[in-house]
């Protein structure tokens, strides 16, 4: 049939039989999730816009408390209790404290062939279970809760091959910076970014949620792998089966293709004040640093705090830095808990923050001052993101993080690990 | 002559055989406290007065808690004004996000029994558990102390608290104190000491008498002293006889002596919006609630924390209620870990943050809404102390407030 | 010394969070954070305050906290005087400290109306409506203090004269 899986999911959200990029089709939302970003605000336009407001299927709503959880101020306080009355009022699903949107939305909820939309850019992290996810506006999001419907313009497919192994020291997500570096903040604008090859299928679910989390960064749609045994693990793991096994045609039509041999990324940082702008960890010269972050929606699951831990162990961070963990949801914390994971983290003098996406934030816990350098897992870099806007933010890896608490300067894992 | 626990501490750092109650005496101080939130104007004050160094940095502690983690940009100037203040003249005893100063201040042996400790917080009484006479100051009042190592003091008259018997299951320390304060009223202990002794309080837990000490400051004291005993020699990790004789004398005079029966004693609240309008539970019961704290320098120990795990255990926080925990040290974290207290309270549904005063001091940390209501474990219910002032905060014990966070409304504990 | 002004009531356990809250404390600086004194109670009496007029407040003034901000933001100001039936403890030093002159009074909280005048004599009398209620004298040492201007004053020459 010719196309890519983001194709056939769009063309079985529409009920079609084919759908080719550039094209606009009307489709049925499976699922439409919304965080404590702007819920406040599509319920506001919900009771004052609307003639004859309803809910078209309630069972299809997600809404999370992520963002500035718990409250900094009465304002986030009051546009908390709005979401949270309006669940309880509606009966929709609600999360408050449980973690980070879409780290509780690939745990309890996406299937593989499914379409969401999540009131939050990262939504495109679906992509690692083989669903489109992307990111709307409170618009579209209202649309397509009243209705159960929106409209999509189907993007074209970027096809990134991953070949071989990461060295040590080296993880997936020095690669997505890598891309993003070598693609450009617009290099994917509007399409979507397809992985694939040996290197993809090697991958575990949290590797490649680090991948599509990251899509966005460079403007795409989303990001997407093919649901393979690792995806079908998962969900049999966490008790759902796929929607749908959608797979790449051989004769899909790609507008680009890219190769990536894993073997030859290195560790590095996007600079700040761009995504980016990625340079490897040797060239980024003597920068010290005041803050660490290891969480977020990218980096907060357990196999990055094994990650941090494993280089954390038995030793102390550097006088003056704080290094702030927090895992991306309450499943991920009590295995931290039971791996003793934490221990390591409280000796080393890190911070344990309760599951909040907080510092990638910066807007509620963690946020760092004028002048301050910061070091984060996060997704973005931009000016006075983490912060103050006099302020500098480094993104980098799990393992870059915490190499270079310790060392209270950037540097890279594997020099510390030796 | 015999003299209350309180004059003879101050008796022995005088190193005179005689006080009164309204002398005004100059003390030599063992150890101060400063930390993080009035740091800047320690050291400003400090500056301005012409001091050129610290009289003993040795004896001075350093501790963020407050604004750990960060909440506001300007919070890390904070930072960067103690760090340089203690480069600058010398202070090691610097301690960052390792938790609440009352905590660590015993927890890490800077205080023994018989001590005089000052701290720029009002609830250094805390410390009057181990049997120092501890007591909060201005940050100005700090700054003197730093350049010349004493302070005045005016010797503050004893109320002999008296509790006898054993306290019901289910009522807590935490209880027994509100529950005075109640009796007294916020300024009852104005300028007094306030003395603790009895086959209860013998019975007690440091972990307990802490709780006490830490919110006489509530009823308005000065100190809130517990004669030390074997309890308090394990928990500073001595002998007895190398404890200094501070207990009070048979014959020792007091203002005025309240003797309560432990069994009598039940579980209350403090309801909003001050500290000393105490309610039974039962009063309130079935109130609905939108938020539970558990933690700060009153109960955010292991032992408080140990009780809340014991309510929640196989159980869930009720729907819409948040329940926040914060330990109160790294070292309080560590053992709720290894005891697998966290565990339960996560699998609850519990949020645990990070050590530190968290929420108590309304900064951050779980702010309410207009019109909600949270149970809460810390010292103080005052108006817009954790949101508008329309959110209604009452204080509990950590029991109460795990029962509470089951129900969904306010609780008594099951136990 | 006489103070003469203009009276502002407020009730009992009038705590440091009403005086200053929290949330302010971080600011860089007394005068950035007066604007917001007893902004929980009374949002607008910050801004209402002229030099030398009179707090007259319940029991327990000044309970709660240690935050010394709070008797350094009344005299920041210019409040003439805080006149209560009480004050807490810790708040009681500090406003000496700062220079803040604090007159106990049983009576006189209950006479006054909000914008009346008052006299206060310090350490003899408080006139209102024509009469004349007497005052005992503060301690030495604490008038030794306020005379000197507070604390860091009396620090200051104590410094000074030791070079």
């Amino acid at each position: 049939m010719r196309m890519t899986i983001s194709e056939k999911i769009i063309a079985s959200a529409a009920g079609l039989e084919k759908v080719s990029a550039g094209e606009i089709h009307t489709v049925n939302v499976d699922r439409l999730m919304s965080n404590d970003g702007t819920t406040h605000l599509a319920i506001d336009m919900y009771n004052t816009l609307l003639k004859k407001p309803r809910i078209a299927d309630k069972d299809k709503l997600v809404f999370i408390i992520d963002h500035n959880m718990p409250a900094d101020n009465p304002k986030t306080a009051a546009a908390h209790k709005k979401m949270r009355d309006f669940a309880r009022e509606h009966g929709i699903a609600f999360y408050e404290g449980k973690g980070v949107c879409h780290q509780i939305m690939m745990e309890e909820y996406v299937r593989s062939g499914e379409l969401i939309f999540g009131a939050d850019s990262h939504t495109c992290t679906y992509g690692a279970l083989g669903a489109f996810g992307t990111g709307v506006g409170n618009t579209d999001f209202l649309y397509a809760m009243v209705t159960g419907k929106s409209w999509v313009l189907v993007p074209p497919t970027l096809r990134f091959h991953l070949t071989g192994k990461f060295r040590e020291g080296v993880y997936p997500r020095d690669l997505i910076l890598t891309i993003i570096g070598d693609i450009g903040a617009d290099g994917a604008t509007y399409k979507v970014m397809e992985f694939t090859g040996e290197g993809a299928k090697a991958m575990n679910i949290n590797e490649r949620m680090v991948l599509a989390n990251m899509a966005v960064e460079a403007g795409a749609k989303t990001g997407i792998f093919e649901p393979d045994e690792a995806a079908l693990e998962y969900l049999e793991n966490h008790g759902r089966k796929p929607k749908y096994l959608f797979k790449s045609d051989p004769d899909a039509v790609f507008e680009k293709e890219y190769n990536y041999d894993l073997s030859k990324i290195e560790p590095v940082v996007a600079r700040p004040d761009n995504v980016d702008d990625v340079v490897s960890v040797d060239e980024v010269g003597d920068v010290k640093i005041n803050q660490g972050f290891i969480g977020s929606c990218n980096s907060g699951r357990i196999e990055e705090l094994r990650t941090a831990a494993s280089i954390l162990k038995g030793k102390k961070i550097a006088d003056g830095v704080r290094l702030l963990i927090s895992p991306a949801s309450n499943t991920v914390y009590l295995q931290a808990l039971q791996e003793g994971l934490m221990d390591i983290f409280i000796d080393a003098g890190a911070m344990i923050m309760n599951s909040n996406c907080s510092v990638c934030w910066g807007g509620c816990q963690g946020v760092i001052g004028e002048g301050e350098v910061l070091i984060s897992t996060g997704t973005r870099n931009f000016k006075g993101r983490a912060g103050h806007k006099d302020s500098k933010v480094y993104l980098a890896s799990a393992a870059t993080v915490a190499a270079s608490a310790l060392a209270g300067k950037i540097v890279r894992a594997d020099r510390v690990i030796a | 002559m015999g003299y209350t626990c309180i004059e003879k501490i101050i008796m022995k750092n005088l190193g005179q055989n005689h006080v009164r109650p309204n002398d005004i005496v100059t003390v030599n101080v063992d150890r101060v406290m400063i930390h993080d939130i009035f740091v800047p104007f320690v050291a400003d004050k400090f500056e301005e007065m012409g001091f050129e160094k610290i009289w003993d940095p040795e004896k001075v502690v350093l501790i963020y808690d407050h604004l750990v983690p960060t909440s506001r940009v300007e919070d890390v100037r904070h930072f960067q004004i103690g760090d340089a203040f203690a480069a600058k003249y010398g202070i090691k005893n610097v301690h960052r996000g390792d938790g609440i100063c009352h905590q660590l201040m015993p927890e890490a042996d800077y205080v023994k029994p018989g001590d005089v400790v000052f701290g720029t917080d009002s609830h250094t009484t805390t410390y009057g558990s181990i049997g120092a006479f501890s007591s909060g100051v201005g940050y100005t009042e700090m700054a003197a102390i730093l350049g010349t190592g004493q302070l005045w003091v005016k010797v503050p008259e004893t109320i002999r608290v008296t509790i006898d018997g054993k306290l019901p299951a289910g009522v807590m320390s935490k209880d027994v104190i509100l529950r005075l304060i109640g009796d007294l009223g916020a300024d009852g202990a104005n300028y007094k000491a306030l003395e603790f002794a009895g086959s209860a309080v013998d019975s007690m837990s440091i972990a307990s008498r802490m709780t006490i000490a830490n919110m006489s400051v509530e009823a308005g004291a000065k100190a809130g002293l517990f004669a030390p005993d074997e309890k308090v020699a394990e928990y500073c990790g001595v002998s007895i006889e190398e404890i200094p004789d501070i207990s009070a004398d048979e014959n020792a005079k007091y203002a005025k002596e309240i003797r309560y029966k432990a069994e009598e004693l039940v579980p209350v609240v403090a309801c909003p919006s001050s500290v000393d309008k105490i309610k039974p539970v039962t009063e309130v019961e079935g109130t609905p609630i939108d938020q539970v704290f558990i933690g700060s320098c009153t109960n955010g120990r292991l032992e408080d924390l140990e009780i809340a795990a014991k309510i929640l255990e196989g159980k869930k926080v009720a729907d819409y209620v948040k329940l926040i925990v914060t330990p109160a040290s790294r070292e309080v974290y560590r053992q709720a870990s290894e005891a697998g207290i966290l565990e339960t309270l996560i699998k609850a549904g519990a949020i645990v943050t990070h050590p530190g005063c968290g929420l108590c001091c309304g900064r951050s940390g779980g702010i309410l809404s207009e019109g909600e209501r949270v149970v809460a474990t810390n010292n103080r219910n005052f108006l817009g102390r954790m949101g508008p002032s329309s959110v209604e905060i009452y204080l509990s014990s950590p029991a109460v407030a795990a029962a509470s966070a089951v129900s969904g409304r306010i609780a008594l504990p099951a136990l | 010394m006489k103070i003469k002004g203009k009276v502002w009531v407020l009730g009992d356990d009038i705590d440091t969070d009403i005086i200053i809250p929290t949330e302010y404390l971080a600011m860089k600086s007394i005068h950035d954070m007066k604007q917001y004194a007893f902004s929980p109670l009374r949002p607008e009496l910050a801004a209402s305050i002229r030099p030398g007029d009179i707090i007259v407040a319940g029991k327990n003034f000044g309970c709660g906290s240690s935050r010394e901000q709070a008797p350094e933001i009344i005299k920041s100001l210019q409040v003439g005087c805080v006149i209560a039936k009480s004050f807490a403890r810790i708040f009681y030093r500090n406003a000496i400290n700062n220079g803040l002159l604090l007159v106990e009074h049983d009576l006189l909280p209950e006479l006054v109306t909000e914008g009346e005048d008052i006299t206060v004599s310090v350490g003899e009398y408080i006139e209102h409506k024509d009469k004349r209620y007497d005052l005992s004298p503060l301690p030495t040492n604490l008038m030794e203090i306020i005379a000197a201007g507070g604390l860091v004053e009396a620090m200051k020459k104590k410094n000074s004269r030791n070079d």
